[in-house]
């Protein structure tokens, strides 16, 4: 374990502990974008530069944009300062809680038995792109059948009322 | 455990602390726009569990774990564009974003 690796997972966690604490909201997403890019950059550690640089351009392009957008919009209703959190908050966190206990327990006992091959894949983005037009079309084709339907649905979910009514 | 650390380990540990890390933001806040910041943390940390395992697992040139990850991008984009679409107008009709205040489906 390198120490970059350390710098960056660290950077993550605080970004994600930042984005759920935090009691401002726009404060909020700009934590996310950087819990975003942490985690962008330990793609990056781990020699999937096109899986990096997808999350850089759909996460922090796309998705806290719209994030964003959605906390200034909707931002006169403001649910007081002293009630950010649901009625029994402790619940949620026994929860969390238990279940990173288990899952760390888990990754922990199973260190010995995980796979651990060192060799540097050798990886382009013409093989993913051959991969995406040969084995994995299908799925390809449904991934752009599902943005479609979800494009069209968030633009009439949004839509104004007055202008659905016509 | 004595074993010296393998770096898939801290990987899956990092997703774990991750998906914890959401999956209490998504239980604990009462602002439906934070609920969906906690979802989006906890498909991020099922990525970067993909990503790792497709590094360190054998055959990583059949690049499947790493097609698991671009598509679960691709959803986890659909589905932040609908559920932000989707609080948007019911802000516009309840005049809210509290959780705890959406209690009915009708309007």
């Amino acid at each position: 374990m390198s120490i970059v690796f350390y710098v960056i997972a660290g950077l993550s966690v605080a970004g994600a502990l930042a984005a759920v604490l935090l009691k401002n909201t726009v404060h909020c997403a700009l934590a996310l974008t950087l819990a975003f890019a942490g985690l962008a950059l330990l793609f990056l550690e781990l020699d999937a530069q096109f899986a990096g640089f997808a999350q850089i351009l759909v996460y922090i392009g796309a998705v806290a944009i719209l994030v964003v957008f959605a906390i200034l919009l909707t931002r006169g209703s403001e649910t007081p300062q002293d009630t950010v959190l649901s009625r029994n908050p402790l619940v949620g966190l026994v929860t969390a809680a238990a279940i990173f206990a288990v899952l760390g327990w888990a990754v922990l006992h199973s260190s010995l038995s995980l796979p651990q091959e060192s060799a540097k894949p050798q990886v382009t983005v013409m093989d993913i792109g051959n991969a995406l037009m040969g084995r994995y079309v299908l799925p390809l084709e449904i991934v752009a059948l599902l943005l479609t339907a979800a494009l069209i649905g968030a633009v009439i979910v949004a839509m104004h009322e007055k202008e659905a009514a016509k | 455990m004595n074993a010296p650390i393998n770096p898939l380990t801290g990987y899956l540990l990092v997703a774990a602390l991750l998906f914890a890390i959401g999956l209490a933001g998504a239980l604990t806040r009462r602002n439906a726009i934070l609920v969906l910041i906690g979802i989006e943390l906890m498909l991020n940390a099922a990525n970067l569990n993909l990503i790792a395992f497709w590094r360190y697992g054998p055959h990583p040139e059949l690049l499947t774990g790493m097609m698991f990850a671009i598509f679960s991008i691709a959803v986890a984009a659909a589905e932040a564009a609908v559920g932000l679409g989707l609080v948007i107008q019911i802000h516009r009709h309840a005049h809210t974003t509290d959780l705890d205040a959406m209690s009915r489906m009708k309007g």
